[in-house]
């Protein structure tokens, strides 16, 4: 079996998965750094998460502050101290007065005699020596600091506690001095803490410059000094496998939705890209907006304006979002980027997230987060924060202020942030025919199939919505210019309308007077018919009625010889 | 105590030197501590003055030491007359040692 040495669990969040478990238990480890790096909360919070969790008492020797105020001071990270002082937490107030008079060389024998009965009284399994510098400054004589250090490492070891020791640097390498030298010997674990401005931001980093035994990353880490305490950042990414989800939510615009095939997969993490005023923030509330409207709660960090000024603005868009903030679905937490570093900006997204319990996550923009540094550490900042919203299932939309859309530029401003997003949504202005508008081009989306088609984002006061663009010689056409052709189709086709209209027309007229004439000929038939049958009917009468005819005619004659006669006309006399 | 002392005060005569020596077993700072005190303050006086020592090994109440706020070993303590003043080390240094004790040598 592998001999690996055993372990002291720190509970101090990323240190632990850092070293492989922990610090080397039952051994001695050093902390050097500057003043105000963050050493004794450290130690200290080594000491109080063994109490709490792994119920092991500890003593704290405080060499350079009062045991006091390093109590007192505490309370800050809302470890009670007062109650695990009662049983398991142990403060010596060490610290030396300057006016102490010197009447000979000294040892530490009788604090260590001391310290054994005490851990021996408490069952102690944590030692912490905060400022062994203050103590080795009293000596005077390297030669009798080094027996000192070899006391304390010899009482260390024979007491089977895990000890801590931090030691102020002030060299601004502090390995290369005398006495960092023979104390880093010592060690069997050396950790260095340093605290430098990074683009004007105050930033902590952590390092574990040699661990006796093991292997550890020896690389720096940036710590955070939180409401919590310190929390290395590791990349924790150490496993890219992470629950995938299917499920499509929408991103707030219907026309999106169905450009991505139904909308942004839960759980990814979407970049919105784009040059100033190309509606990304107005596309982020989109979805949040929808998604508080799916009853999920959204946390909207803003490092630009104030809630009020994000209610404001959207609402002229046609995004109320002050209903979701009555509600508490929607949480707007506006920061100063500048305010804090990005590790420490992240941290309290992190803890907004747990207390809100957000399922939806924006943040506008995500520069804030990568910083204007670039390069690795804003990688790693943003690895760190996509792997974590990843493992909670968080949607994350992130807004990112990109002007151009060139390689470089893509590396320098988002600092290869795109490789890391699912979905990477990129706006543009395209300026054409004296205009400005506003173009929307899904760059990429992971696991999707998506349109390839470049669209007009219009934004209405009811929201934004995609238009169809019109590509004509290679060129897409957009604004006025898409307007003059949409208005020359609707001109042909209202055109295409009248003529059909003239010809349904003048078929119809042609119908009618086909008709008209076709009545009229009818009735010409109809009188041609009617002579015919007279013609017909006068004929037979001829025939059949002559003698009538002529007796008629005689009795007319006669009736003009005797115009009286009424009687039947008496037959004419023959002649004899 | 205060009273007492002024008591003494009345009296004329001189206020004892009260001295509190911790040392750890028969480590060798330690040692050399009593034995400047013997040098220093022989027959248990100073130019008249009587000098109480009460002397405290901290291998024997370990925890004492703490409760007093000891971090060098060994430490001298002048408790009476007040004020309380401190000398750590092994005393070699004697003219510091009687300095600080507010006694001219």
């Amino acid at each position: 079996m592998k001999k690996v040495p055993d372990r002291l669990p720190t509970f101090v969040p990323g240190l632990d998965a850092l070293t492989d478990g922990g610090l080397p238990r039952g051994r001695t480890t050093l902390i050097v750094g500057g003043p105000g790096c963050g050493k004794t909360i450290l130690a200290l919070q080594v000491l109080v998460e063994g109490a709490r969790r792994a119920r092991e008492p500890g003593i704290f020797v405080a060499f350079e502050e009062r045991a006091r105020e390093i109590v007192k001071d505490a309370g800050v990270f809302g470890w009670d101290l007062p109650r695990l002082q009662k049983d398991r937490l142990f403060f010596l107030d060490a610290h030396l007065d300057s006016s102490t008079v010197h009447g000979g060389a000294f040892d530490l024998a009788g604090l260590l005699a001391g310290l054994s009965a005490k851990a021996r009284q408490l069952g102690a399994r944590r030692i912490v020596f905060d400022g062994i510098d203050k103590l080795l400054a009293h000596l005077d004589d390297p030669a009798a600091e080094r027996l000192e250090l070899l006391r304390l490492q010899q009482w260390l070891y024979e007491s089977g506690l895990s000890g801590i020791i931090t030691a102020k640097a002030e060299q601004v390498d502090p390995t290369h001095s005398q006495r960092y030298g023979f104390l880093q010997y010592l060690a069997d674990c050396v950790v260095l803490l340093q605290h430098r401005l990074v683009d004007t931001v105050a930033s902590r980093h952590f390092q574990i410059l040699k661990y006796r035994g093991a292997k550890a990353s020896c690389n720096e880490f940036p710590m955070v000094l939180s409401d919590r305490g310190v929390e290395i950042a590791r990349y924790a990414a150490d496993s890219l496998d992470h629950q995938v989800s299917t499920e499509r939510i929408s991103s707030g615009v219907p026309d999106l939705d169905a450009m991505l095939g139904g909308g942004y997969f839960r759980g990814a993490s979407i970049l919105i890209s784009g040059a100033p005023g190309t509606a990304k923030s107005t596309l982020a509330a989109e979805f949040a907006d929808a998604a508080c409207r799916r009853r999920e709660n959204t946390l909207f960090v803003s490092f630009d304006e104030g809630s009020a000024q994000i209610v404001r603005n959207l609402h002229s868009v046609g995004i109320r979002l002050d209903r979701h903030l009555k509600s508490g679905r929607l949480h707007i937490h506006s920061t100063n980027a500048r305010a804090r570093t990005a590790e420490e900006h992240l941290l309290q997204i992190r803890s907004l997230i747990e207390s809100h319990r957000s399922r939806c996550l924006v943040i506008d923009p995500l520069s804030a987060l990568t910083g204007t540094v670039g390069g690795l550490e804003a990688r790693s900042n943003l690895e760190r924060f996509i792997a974590l919203e990843r493992n909670l299932n968080i949607t994350t939309l992130a807004t990112s202020l990109l002007e151009g859309f060139s390689e470089a530029h893509e590396t320098a401003t988002s600092a290869g942030v795109s490789t890391l997003v699912d979905t990477w949504i990129h706006l543009s202005y395209v300026i054409q025919g004296g205009e400005r508008n506003r173009a929307l081009t899904i760059v990429k989306s992971r696991g999707m199939g998506h349109s390839n088609q470049v669209r007009e984002l219009l934004l209405t006061n009811r929201g934004p919505s995609l238009s169809d663009v019109y590509t004509a010689g290679g060129a897409v056409l957009m604004g006025t210019l898409r307007w003059e052709r949409e208005e020359q189709e609707r001109a042909a086709r209202l055109q295409e309308g009248r003529a059909f209209e003239e010809r349904q027309r003048v078929t119809e007229d042609s119908v009618a007077d086909v008709s008209s004439r076709m009545e009229a000929l009818r009735r010409e038939r109809d009188e041609k018919e009617r002579d015919l049958k007279r013609m017909r009917a006068a004929r037979t009468g001829d025939v059949g009625t002559g003698a009538t005819r002529v007796g008629e005619i005689g009795r007319m004659r006669r009736g003009r010889a005797n115009p009286k006669g009424t009687g039947p006309a008496r037959p004419p006399r023959r002649k004899p | 105590m205060k009273v007492e002392s002024t008591r003494r005060a009345a009296h004329g005569g001189r206020e004892p030197l009260s001295l509190r020596l911790y040392v750890v077993g028969e480590a060798p700072n330690s040692a050399a501590a009593i034995r400047n005190l013997e040098i220093l303050f022989p027959g248990g006086e100073s130019s008249g003055q009587p000098v109480e020592i009460e002397i405290v090994d901290l291998l024997r109440e370990p925890l004492r030491g703490l409760a007093d706020g000891l971090i060098l070993s060994p430490t001298l303590v002048r408790l009476a007359p007040p004020p309380v003043r401190r000398v750590v080390g092994n005393l070699s240094n004697h003219g510091a040692v009687l300095l600080a004790l507010g006694i001219v040598p």
